[in-house]
């Protein structure tokens, strides 16, 4: 429908006039949006950038105030690469985000499914069960799941080992959530006809489910991944080891031991940072799909 | 995917002789527990008994270094309340619930309004659209640890680039950080700076759901743009703000991370003035006095708070869809 038509209800020379108003008032509300978003913008980067510079200055250099090193040095990196356990926290990031995010993308669409596509007794009950879980922080079940890492029903310890820092985190409720209201848009019709094809329940499930909520699973995987990647308080109290601990624990550990060498730390934190900023401006679209299907941080 | 069919062999004699005698709903049935098994004993033995656990813990003088753990009532929360009601200098757990309803009070309203403007400032233009988001956006998925170092760096008395900017003006230099006065708000603008760009996404997507046609035809009924706002996006953004008050609320309850890293030796202060309930609750646990019972009664508390948060959500969001 054409936005200029019910005006004609106005007198013939007031519509002109305040169309042009709006004209003019836009221009200006624009020029102004960009304005303020771009000093925003810059508010966003400098830390960011002021970070990397301080990165490639010499120990005598940082404390001089140009956004360019005068003697850019790699030096720097090469110390905190070789006198720290950094590529090893790296590693352990990776494998404890890896572990969590494949086995959240498994059992959570596979639980999804369930409460989506069958009836059975209890259903309501053992769903509920599964979202209150969401009213609990994470704070409250620290203590408990430190207790029974230190002494666990199966092994002899979960401190210090890539099991006890993930296994909080392998199912999630939000994802459970978010699988459910995707898979209920999967036709009955489509299962029923494999059924009657053959197809087992869990073919059902892996053949034909899963493929066509790949956009789903994407999302949920990333964000999980960010989440695990940057999780800190519960890595921060089950590693004690050096060799055992995150990125964000090792980073927090390596910069309250190094006080006032700030070339040190930032290079530290640059190499903790830069990677990951690269991969979210490569995949922003999915990740930013990713946050307003689930919403919710870690 | 041939492994997973392999994977089923064990299970096809059984399965013969058992399921496929039963009805096809009741086989359905049978098939749904099946795959609920893990994620079932999961959530009972990773999430519901470790809360029912926190519970029993407070009521105990749980130390983990103790042969036998002593249960002593409520005296972890008469021991609270105590300390509640001591001045903030010398009782940690008063400063951590003051500190904590500042954080809240100041900063969820705060990143609302600020993130807010910057939705629909990002509404209002036509180009580059998606390069300022994903720029506001960075910050959110960077590890907190390496913001909170970095501002560290940039709130440095002598050194920081905020101190040399202020004095490149004649401003007199701050102490930030270091002060009992600003560390709180230093702490409070790194957590807003960081938090925003995710809001603004939530709030995006909300203006997204808007039609343009109640605009354009509240444009030729002569409503002005604050008009606009105020009785078409305000109202119809009402979903979004609920859940990002709440969610704001919570996060800022659960305050933590920044604290431990920007404030030295990870105490909260400078005396006490940036410390929050939850850093409290580490100290307490695994700080040298391993103070697990009390820790676990503050913990329920925090449970507590959350908890009437999420209820009040529940009954303002029922009331707009009503």
């Amino acid at each position: 429908m054409d936005a200029a038509q019910p005006a004609m209800v106005n007198t013939p020379e007031q519509v002109p006039q305040t169309i042009s108003n709006r004209k003019r008032q836009t221009v200006i509300y624009r020029a102004f949006s960009y304005l303020v978003l771009s000093l925003i913008g810059l508010t966003m980067v400098i830390p960011f950038v002021w970070m990397i510079s301080t990165s490639f200055k010499d120990a005598t250099e940082i404390y001089r105030p140009n956004f360019f090193p005068q003697n850019p040095t790699t030096d720097n990196y090469e110390e905190v690469i070789t006198d720290t356990a950094l590529p090893r926290w790296y590693l352990n990031s990776l494998i404890v985000a890896v572990m969590t995010t494949i086995s959240v993308a498994f059992f959570d669409s596979l639980a999804g499914f369930v409460f989506a596509k069958y009836q059975f007794p209890g259903k309501r009950a053992i769903f509920l069960l599964f979202l209150s879980s969401l009213m609990i922080p994470t704070e409250m079940l620290i203590i408990p799941w430190f207790i029974m890492s230190v002494d666990p029903p199966i092994g002899a310890t979960w401190v210090d080992t890539y099991w006890g820092i993930a296994f909080p985190g392998v199912i999630t409720a939000t994802g459970v959530f978010l699988m459910r209201q995707f898979m209920q848009s999967v036709p009955d019709e489509l299962l029923d006809a494999a059924r009657i094809d053959g197809v087992s329940e869990f073919g059902l499930f892996w053949r034909i489910v899963i493929p066509l909520s790949l956009p789903a699973i994407g999302a949920l995987s990333i964000f999980n991944f960010l989440g695990n990647w940057n999780a800190f308080i519960w890595p921060l109290i089950v590693t004690s080891d050096l060799n055992m601990m995150t990125l964000p624990v090792g980073l927090q550990f390596f910069s309250s031991e190094n006080g006032a060498d700030w070339h040190l730390i930032m290079t530290g934190a640059s190499l903790s940072v830069v990677p990951l900023l690269i991969i979210v401006i490569v995949f922003q679209r999915y990740i930013i799909e990713g946050i307003t299907l689930t919403g919710l941080k870690g | 995917m041939i492994l997973l069919e392999w994977l089923q062999y064990p299970f096809v004699w059984s399965y013969q002789q058992t399921v496929e005698k039963l009805s096809l709903p009741k086989q359905k049935i049978f098939w749904a527990y099946v795959f609920l098994f893990i994620p079932l004993i999961f959530f009972l033995y990773i999430r519901i008994y470790p809360t029912i656990q926190a519970f029993g813990m407070s009521f105990y003088d749980w130390n983990p270094l103790a042969v036998e753990q002593e249960f002593i009532g409520f005296d972890n929360y008469a021991e609270i309340f105590e300390d509640v009601q001591k001045p903030a200098l010398t009782s940690p757990t008063r400063a951590a619930f003051e500190n904590t309803v500042k954080y809240v009070v100041i900063g969820m309203p705060l990143q609302l309004v600020l993130s807010l403007s910057i939705a629909l400032m990002l509404s209002e233009i036509r180009r580059f659209v998606d390069f300022y988001r994903v720029i506001f956006f960075l910050p959110f998925v960077t590890s907190t640890i390496a913001v909170a170092w970095v501002f560290r760096w940039l709130y440095q008395p002598q050194h920081g680039l905020f101190n040399v900017v202020l004095a490149a003006f004649s401003l007199p230099t701050q102490d930030f950080l270091d002060s009992r006065g600003q560390a709180l708000f230093s702490i409070l603008a790194v957590v807003i700076w960081q938090g925003l760009g995710f809001a603004v996404i939530i709030f995006l997507a909300g203006l997204k759901q808007i039609p343009r046609t109640y605009y354009e035809a509240a444009e030729v009924d002569g409503s002005s743009r604050w008009q606009s706002f105020w009785n078409i996006t305000l109202p119809l953004l009402n979903p979004s703000i609920v859940y990002l008050v709440v969610l704001q609320t919570i996060s800022f309850l659960r305050m933590f991370a920044p604290v431990l890293a920007m404030t030295s030796q990870g105490d909260g202060g400078p005396l006490n003035s940036t410390t929050t309930v939850v850093l409290r609750v580490f100290r307490e646990a695994f700080g040298t006095r391993s103070k697990m019972g009390y820790s676990a009664a503050l913990t329920v508390v925090l449970f507590a708070v959350i908890l009437m948060v999420t209820i009040i959500q529940l009954r303002l969001t029922t009331r707009s869809v009503d």
